[in-house]
């Protein structure tokens, strides 16, 4: 390392948790140690790049939308700041079922970060630090501080790894590489090394951002405009509707060519990625523009959005042709496309590849298995997005708090969130690129909806102590009425009455020839709680979020229930707990593979034994059986 | 634990005595008065007191499969400590089969390997001491069906049920992606398509079940392995039990190169015979996969028939054979009878206990002879099947079936106006039962599918 000795010097403020870095995840994790009372020093090599957004310049999306939804739920912050800082704001998949909606609104990107970081200056018990962290001090397998480039010892009991994309990061384009991290700010060099002195196994991954595009040097008359929702719904439960029916700003879509697809063709030799000068995994879901067009040769067009990223800047992110090509082929692909034949680059396309680690090094709470009080957060755990990162912060940072007030770990398990299915499939899963949050990895979708995460995880958010009695107690009177409600609707009767059958006329529903319930006719798919207000005087007045959960739970009241009896079922695994002593070398009967990944992984219930590669269900009944005898010997122990 | 009601035959296969159906589970009383009928038509059997026996018949709707006894259970005073009801009926594979199917068709599910036990341990019914046995009971029990439900499988058939899950896939993922990126895929209107394609998946897994109920998806029957040396006749003597030309038959030795299978009623009792190369050392590499190969069947069969060229001297091939048949139940023929013979019954009883008959399988000697033998092993016990062999077929056959009811799920998804988010659930629902016959679990296909066939944006 770089300090002399004589240079160290120990910081005499007493934290209790060290966050490193002040991404997404870092900003959740910081936050909420902060609020669970906890003094908590967060670290960065840059504070100006507090919350920042350097690849797209939108949060939310198929999936992610969840995520940030269900962080609001818990008491984290990302939703609040993207209500007080969107320019566009759509509902996706709004034809579909009410599993798939998704939010997703455009940021401005300056705004959001500063809004975040107004927040955190404002936060009790938590400090910003300005500084590169070079080493965690480890004593006995436990965390005992963190030393910084300049050699400076911070003594905490818990430490937060949010390193991004920062660590030993590279970025490429064309023959250009340049040892920085993403927007060429600085890299954090050292502290891979350090990690891997402690055991840690580290992954290189690679991911790649789009060319910035001058507003100025584009044509969009040959563009489609993209607006906005005409009626926006907020992120956060906490955010009043009325305030976000904001001015909205449009994207622009375009497409690419067979043009395009021939420079891109001619130029490969020069691309990075292709002559092995990168060697990180890179997503699958998020490909190149190159990738794109080797891999689906037979698409004559790609689509191209075109993105502000902000309201006080020209510039503009050029969605679905990230590239690592020379910055000269940039030019001439980009050119290439309808709209973008003047468009002047304000900043290159790059490819960025940095250290992470293997996830599986974790427990579900975020903390890793062999070094005590270190968790870890975002990007740094082998993800990708905004979002993902920022779920993870947060249940990490409560998790550490936690742990330093001697209180037990929260997990949020598959069935209650978007989030424990992200952390389940990190924890559990291998992983060859980024993990990108998608809606056919959750398996009980129709219950993680965007709508109701409230429902699932305010209560935990509650009893975690990040959401106040007033919230919560809006949040029981809201199931309140919806119970009532649901339930109302269920034994209310109609007959085939004039009225009635006008209503049904009206929204082209067969007529009735026999008595019905509300809910029977709401479970029409032409028909909805707001078509029968004529036909039903029994009704109070209700919020839109209590209607929506109404028609939602009627009409899909067959589905919910079976996805509920699968819930029942997991859970009953999930709750069976592995005890941290367990020898599975002493288990004759299990198979060598299952020994072995059962060993390393350490699974902490039979649930996520199960979900383990290698680990069959009979494996599993012998573990119930031993599992069953182990206990049971114990307690004989114990009396005798 | 999970208390969902599972169900198995109890006794071995064989068609001697009585077959016992065990029930156990919180719906063992709901199903059986489903499908019991005593001789006072209103007799409920959930009505009776525990630990009586019941008789009277056992139904599907309105066919009356045979007549038993029942006998009820409460939990915890049961084998498993739950809920139990056992079925004695008569013998014989094909009743105890029908039962089974029944009792699983109106509610229960095929036990996994070694379930019955799991669940007395579980629930406290057996001693801590034995848990070591119950785990070894679990684990050997779930080798053989795991061995038995795949290399059971008929080629064409996993073939079939690959190409259906591959077409499932696909379609869900193509749903899928356009969830997942609504901005660069549509699928409106994408139900009418798919109703088509899991219309006629549908049909295929129809056909396959029909084939399920002759008996032409899994390999049933007293495995029976044909071993001898090169040429002693064992192709010959498969061809005449089957009554035609199955096997080439040549003078030169190792002609049966590979194993040929061929599956044969004789006297009603079902064997699957396979036959083997020729036992000898050997360098030829494809004649040696192929000894290797009988070698390794005659270690798992339930019978075997052990062909020796009586007209040639006995050596070291032959040692080892009867080596290899020491432990198992087999029948030894002497072939050739028609030549001049050296070796004769006498000779043999010297190396082996095992019963003799001669015969010629060219002139289609003596083999009446082996047919009533057979017989009489089967009717005395001697030879049974593997009972696991039957209970994988109906687990497979339910799986089917399950993949067959969530299709019809997304047809009335379909047909419901339903968006198009509810298709998937039941599409990965029928995936996942389909792969449960072939040993296939879910893990990451579907987003590995997602992105190999479809271009995400972004």
């Amino acid at each position: 390392m770089k300090y002399s000795a004589s240079s160290v010097w120990e910081n005499k403020d007493r934290y209790g948790i060290a966050v490193i870095g002040a991404g997404h995840a870092g900003c959740e994790a910081a936050l909420a140690a902060a609020r669970l009372g906890v003094r908590t020093i967060m670290f960065t090599v840059s504070v100006d790049s507090i919350a920042l957004m350097p690849c797209n310049p939108n949060i939310g999306g198929s999936s992610k939308g969840h995520l940030v939804k269900e962080v609001d739920a818990l008491g984290g912050e990302m939703g609040k700041v993207i209500d007080r800082t969107f320019i566009q704001s759509k509902m996706l998949n709004k034809s579909k079922g009410p599993a798939v909606h998704s939010l997703r609104a455009q940021a401005d990107k300056a705004r959001y970060s500063t809004e975040m970081r107004k927040v955190l200056e404002q936060q009790e018990n938590l400090d910003i630090k300005q500084a590169e962290v070079t080493e965690i001090l480890v004593e006995n397998g436990k965390v005992t501080g963190v030393k910084t480039f300049s050699g400076a010892i911070y003594h905490c009991d818990a430490v937060v790894l949010c390193t991004g994309t920062y660590l030993k990061s590279r970025c490429i384009y064309g023959e250009v590489s340049e040892n920085c991290g993403p927007n060429g700010l600085k890299a954090a060099n050292y502290l891979s090394d350090c990690l891997k002195e402690l055991g840690v196994q580290m992954y290189r991954f690679k991911t790649g951002t789009p060319a910035r595009i001058d507003r100025n040097s584009i044509d969009f008359t040959k563009m489609e405009e993209q607006f906005g929702d005409e009626r926006v719904v907020p992120f956060s439960f906490t955010t009043n509707p009325e305030e976000v029916q904001i001015d909205q700003v449009s994207c622009w879509l375009t497409y690419t060519n067979e043009r395009t697809h021939e420079i891109i063709r001619e130029n490969l030799d020069r691309s990075p990625l292709f002559s092995g000068m990168i060697e990180g995994t890179g997503p699958r879901y998020c490909p190149s523009i190159e990738d794109k067009v080797v891999k689906f040769a037979d698409k004559d067009r790609h689509q191209v959005f075109i993105e502000p990223e902000g309201l006080d800047t020209n510039e503009m992110y050029i969605g679905g042709m990230s590239s690592s090509l020379p910055e000269d082929v940039q030019y001439e692909m980009y050119r290439s496309v309808p709209g973008l034949e003047h468009a002047k680059i304000v900043r290159n396309a790059y490819a960025i590849e940095y250290d992470c680690i293997d996830a599986r090094q974790l427990y579900a709470t975020l903390e890793f298995k062999k070094i005590s009080g270190l968790f870890s957060g975002g990007q740094f755990n082998g993800s990708s997005g905004y979002e993902e990162a920022a779920a993870q912060g947060l249940v990490a940072g409560i998790n550490a708090a936690r742990k330093v007030l001697g209180k037990e770990q929260i997990i949020i398990d598959r069935s209650q969130g978007y989030i424990g299915v992200l952390i389940d499939d990190l924890v559990t899963k291998e992983s060859h690129e980024p993990y990108r949050m998608m809606t056919s990895r959750a398996e009980y979708r129709l219950l993680l909806r965007q709508d109701n995460a409230d429902q699932r995880l305010t209560e935990i958010g509650y009893q975690v102590g990040l959401i106040d009695e007033e919230r919560y107690q809006n949040l029981k009177k809201k199931e309140r009425q919806i119970e009532e409600q649901v339930e109302r609707l269920e034994h209310t009767n109609v007959g085939a009455s004039r009225p009635v059958q006008e209503v049904l006329e009206q929204y082209g529903s067969t007529p009735l020839k026999n008595g019905i319930t509300l809910a029977e006719l709401i479970r029409r798919p032409e028909l909805s709680y707001e078509a029968l207000e004529a036909i039903d005087p029994g009704r109070t007045e209700l919020s839109e979020e209590v209607v929506e959960q109404i028609n939602i739970r009627i009409k899909y009241d067959g589905y919910i229930r079976r996805q509920m009896k699968q819930v029942e079922q997991f859970k009953k695994l999930e709750t069976k707990r592995i005890p941290d002593a367990i020898n599975y070398d002493e288990i004759g009967s299990l198979r060598i593979e299952a020994k072995q990944k059962l060993n390393q992984y350490r699974p902490i219930s039979i649930g996520q034994a199960s979900r383990i590669s290698g680990v069959s269900p009979a494996d599993i009944s012998v573990l119930l059986v031993y599992m069953e005898s182990y206990g049971s010997k114990r307690e004989k122990d114990e009396q005798s | 634990m999970i208390k969902d009601t599972i169900a198995a035959i109890a006794t071995a296969m064989t068609a001697s005595g009585i077959g016992i159906i065990r029930i156990s589970g919180e719906e063992a009383f709901v199903i059986i008065d489903r499908i019991y009928k005593g001789k006072k038509k209103e007799k409920k059997l959930s009505n009776e007191k525990s630990h009586t026996i019941h008789y009277g018949y056992i139904m599907d709707g309105e066919e009356a499969i045979d007549e038993v006894l029942v006998l009820l259970m409460r939990g915890p005073h049961s084998y498993t400590g739950e809920d139990t009801v056992e079925i004695d009926c008569h013998g014989g594979v094909y009743v105890m089969k029908r039962i089974l199917e029944t009792v699983i068709k109106y509610g229960a599910r095929p036990a996994e390997p070694g379930e019955f036990t799991k669940r007395a341990f579980l629930n406290g019914r057996l001693d801590l001491s034995q848990a070591e046995a119950v785990i070894d009971v679990i684990q050997s029990k779930n080798e053989y069906a795991l061995k038995s439900s795949v290399s059971q499988l008929k080629g064409s058939v996993l073939e079939k049920i690959s190409e259906i899950r591959k077409e499932i896939l696909y379609h869900t993922a193509f749903i899928e992606t356009a969830l997942d990126d609504p901005e660069h895929i549509s699928i409106d209107g994408y139900g009418e398509k798919l109703q088509g394609t899991v219309e006629k998946l549908q049909g295929a897994i129809r056909r396959l079940l029909e084939s399920a109920d002759n008996g032409r998806i899994i390999k049933e029957g007293i495995q029976t392995v044909i071993v001898g040396k090169p040429n002693a006749g064992k192709s010959s003597l498969l061809n005449v039990l089957a009554g035609k030309e199955r096997a080439i038959v040549t003078d030169i030795e190792g002609t049966t190169r590979d194993i040929l299978e061929e599956n044969i009623q004789i006297n009603g009792i079902c064997l699957n015979i396979i036959d083997t190369a020729g036992i000898r050392d050997t360098e030829d590499i494809v004649e040696k996969i192929g000894v290797d190969k009988a070698k390794d069947y005659a270690k798992d069969a339930d019978l075997i028939i052990y062909v020796v060229d009586a007209s040639r001297a006995l050596d070291e091939n032959d040692e080892q054979i009867l080596e290899m048949i020491r432990e198992k139940q087999a029948l030894i023929l002497l072939n050739k009878s028609d030549l001049d013979t050296v070796i004769t019954k006498e000779l043999l009883q010297k190396y082996t206990e095992k019963p003799m008959i001669e015969i010629s399988a060219k002139q289609e000697h003596g083999i009446e002879k082996v047919e009533h033998a057979l017989k009489e092993m089967f009717f005395e016990g001697k030879v049974s099947f593997n009972d696991e062999v039957y209970i994988t077929n109906i687990r497979q056959k339910t799986a089917l079936q399950n993949a067959y009811d969530s299709l019809e799920k997304v047809i009335g998804s379909i047909e419901n106006n339903m968006p198009e988010d509810f298709y998937s659930i039941d599409l990965m629902d029928a995936y996942e039962a389909l792969g449960s016959i072939t040993g296939e679990t879910i893990g990451e296909d579907l987003v590995n599918e997602i992105f190999s066939k479809f271009c995400m944006g972004k």
